[in-house]
């Protein structure tokens, strides 16, 4: 299948700025995607609110488009209610670690098959360009005119340390690689969280006086480092990937079980 | 044989569910309300249903409209505190017509209020809780049977109409033992499926009745639901004409299904002089303070309301229209139903009996009212 066909062509142009991160992420995953045998209507995609969670409307799949920070949640349930649904989840950095940080960390220690795709712009884009949980200290935004006095999330160690069994981290100035680390989220059976850093040039770009989105995916190419070894580099690539048993199956087979003991008694 | 149990109103409610065809339950613990997880989790399994505690209650809302969306019966159940983190996802459910029932076993508030002690003061918030014009149906059972009953009615009327459905009850309702009879459901009702192939259907193109025919997730319609305000592809629309048509169109299958929808039991209301107006647990008080005035020849009537929301004001106004009676209401509020009445019959008639100090509402002092009003 070619990715194109997975979009809803009569849905451009979207929404997105000239520039904006979130094309090239969505044309990653698509192509991941694409290169599956997968059933489209078998596939739902469940956003929440945000400039990346408007990626949702644009795929020809069964597509939910929730409130804020919540996707994970009701992705929850459609999984449980139908595990046979490839569910995919499409957040920003302010939907998944903020207000929908919570969803996140459950999704993760009950490693429930969904795969998280995490637009991180650094930035509330769609509220033009307060501070996220994901914004570096002392960088910019329309709440943080002095410098952010917050720090931010290393969402990869987040995502570890609350039991994600697949985290990976790809950068829109690395396409390929970022197609390549969702591609393997969307194999894997249990919880996937995939960091994809991006860039807003309308609000992170223009207020850290960063230039064009060609100057921010430069910025983004020297300061992360695709083999994950460089020093003082943010370091891309696939992190963890571990079994552990998925949490649908396990409720099945466990009442399964379950029902046979019963009738044996 | 009739299937008699002496059980609890929040056990009651497990049963109607189960009854009803549930088969998804999402919660989190909240006194007064967590017998119905509880059941849920013990007795959802046993049925190949799914039971899972969320970590909260928005989510717990969340996934029980996930599982809706997936084509599957779901609820969750909770009570004030938990019931106002749930607000803005039913608000969702509204405006995307996904069927949820929710469970609001009452307490008092606000805050923390009285946590293990019977209010009714959620009333107006199961009505206006969550932003925006939205249709929501809110049924008021007073018994465990009614619980059963309305548990039921509640899963039928969400899939019939698209709608969330909110189950009102108050702690005492919930805790209290009484014998029901759990009979097999008259009727099932299964949420309209598409008539047309996928390529020509339009998820929110209604047909004359205005209720969506919205295809589970999963069976090969492909479409988009969101929270914004959608036309009828399901897409975002900033068009003014679509924007309205929609709010008319969900809050409209509602409103013009009233007669379908409201339930009450009017009893010896035709000659009342006084009529009590009540719903949940003030309704078993008024039975009782109702019987025995007739019994001493005194024209007291009782109007039960069994749905709270949309409220029965056709049958209010009939009864005033012929009767002229004074109305005592009796409630676990500060008067938020009367204050609803009071769109239907003139204030001057209405004499509330106000009670939210976590008691029920004594038989004396209803009395008292109903005496004082026909003096
Ligand atoms: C409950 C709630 N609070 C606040 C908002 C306003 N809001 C909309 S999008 C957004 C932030 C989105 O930021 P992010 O997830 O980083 O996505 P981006 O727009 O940058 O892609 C906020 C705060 C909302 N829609 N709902
Ligand atoms: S505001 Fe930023 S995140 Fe939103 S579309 Fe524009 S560039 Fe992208």
């Amino acid at each position: 299948m070619n990715y194109k066909d997975m979009l809803r062509a009569d849905k451009m142009p979207h929404i997105w700025c000239p520039g904006c991160g979130h094309g090239i992420i969505l044309a990653a995953f698509l192509r991941a995607m694409a290169a599956k045998e997968v059933d489209p209507d078998k596939v739902v995609v469940v956003s929440g609110i945000g400039c990346s969670a408007r990626a949702s409307g644009y795929l020809d799949f069964n597509t939910l488009h929730t409130t804020h920070g919540r996707a994970i949640a009701f992705a929850t349930g459609i999984k449980l209610a139908n595990p046979e649904l490839m569910v995919v989840v499409l957040t920003g950095d302010g939907d998944c670690a903020a207000i929908g940080g919570n969803h996140l960390i459950h999704g993760a220690r009950r490693n429930i098959d969904l795969t998280v795709i995490v637009f991180n712009n650094s930035i509330y884009g769609m509220t033009s360009g307060q501070y996220s949980p994901l914004t570096p200290h002392r960088k910019k935004a329309t709440t943080a005119p002095y410098g952010n006095f917050d720090h931010p999330f290393d969402l990869v160690e987040l995502a570890k340390g609350a039991g994600a069994t697949f985290v990976a981290r790809g950068a829109t100035a690395y396409p390929r690689q970022l197609e390549k680390v969702i591609s393997h989220g969307l194999d894997h059976k249990g919880f996937s969280v995939i960091e994809a850093v991006s860039q807003c040039p309308t609000y992170y770009g223009r207020r850290n006086k960063m230039g064009s989105a060609v100057d921010m995916l430069h910025w983004i190419k020297e300061n992360t480092s695709p083999g994950g070894k460089e020093e003082g580099k943010i370091p891309l690539g696939v992190f963890v990937q571990v079994q552990r048993p998925e949490y649908c199956s396990n409720y099945y087979e466990s009442i399964e079980s379950l029902a046979r003991g019963e009738k044996g008694e | 044989m009739a299937n008699k149990k002496l059980i609890q109103g929040n056990e009651a409610c497990v049963e109607g569910a189960l009854a009803a065809g549930v088969r998804f339950f999402a919660g989190y613990p909240i006194t007064p309300s967590t017998e119905i997880a509880e059941g849920m989790a013990e007795r959802l399994p046993l049925v190949g249903g799914a039971f899972i505690q969320m970590e909260d209650e928005i989510a717990s809302i969340a996934a029980a409209i996930g599982a809706s969306i997936a084509g599957v019966k779901a609820m969750t159940a909770t009570s004030g505190p938990g019931f106002s983190l749930m607000q803005e996802n039913i608000g969702f459910a509204a405006m995307t017509e996904i069927p949820v029932v929710v469970v609001d076993v009452c307490r008092g508030g606000p805050s923390t209020g009285t946590p293990t002690k019977g209010s009714q003061s959620d009333f107006m918030q199961t009505r206006w809780g969550t932003h925006g014009d939205h249709p929501v149906i809110v049924l008021t059972p007073s018994s465990v049977q009614e619980v059963y009953d309305e548990t039921i009615r509640a899963f039928n009327l969400a899939e019939k109409y698209m709608v969330p459905v909110i189950l009102l009850y108050d702690e005492v309702v919930g805790h209290m033992r009484e014998g029901v009879v759990l009979t097999k459901p008259e009727e099932i009702i299964e949420r309209k499926k598409p008539s047309v192939k996928p390529e020509d259907y339009r998820p929110y193109a209604a047909a004359e009745d205005m209720i969506p025919a919205l295809a589970p997730f999963g069976t090969g319609y492909r479409y988009h639901i969101t929270g914004l305000s959608h036309d009828e592809t399901g897409f975002p629309t900033g068009n003014p004409k679509a924007i309205q048509g929609l709010l008319e169109r969900i809050c409209g299958k509602i409103e013009a299904n009233r007669h379908d929808i409201i339930k009450y039991n009017a009893f010896d209301v035709d000659d009342a002089e006084a009529v009590i107006l009540a719903f949940g647990s003030p309704v078993r008080t008024a039975r009782h303070v109702q019987k025995e005035a007739r019994a001493r020849g005194k024209k007291v009537g009782l109007f039960q309301i069994l749905t709270a929301w949309p409220f029965p004001h056709e049958a209010l106004q009939e009864i005033y229209a012929k009767t002229q009676a004074s109305f005592v209401i009796p409630e676990m509020t500060l008067g938020q139903l009367a204050d609803e009445v009071s769109k239907s019959v003139p204030r001057d008639k209405i004499y509330s009996v106000l009670r939210n100090d976590g008691e029920m509402i004594t038989p004396a002092q209803l009395e008292e009212a109903v005496r004082r009003v026909l003096e």
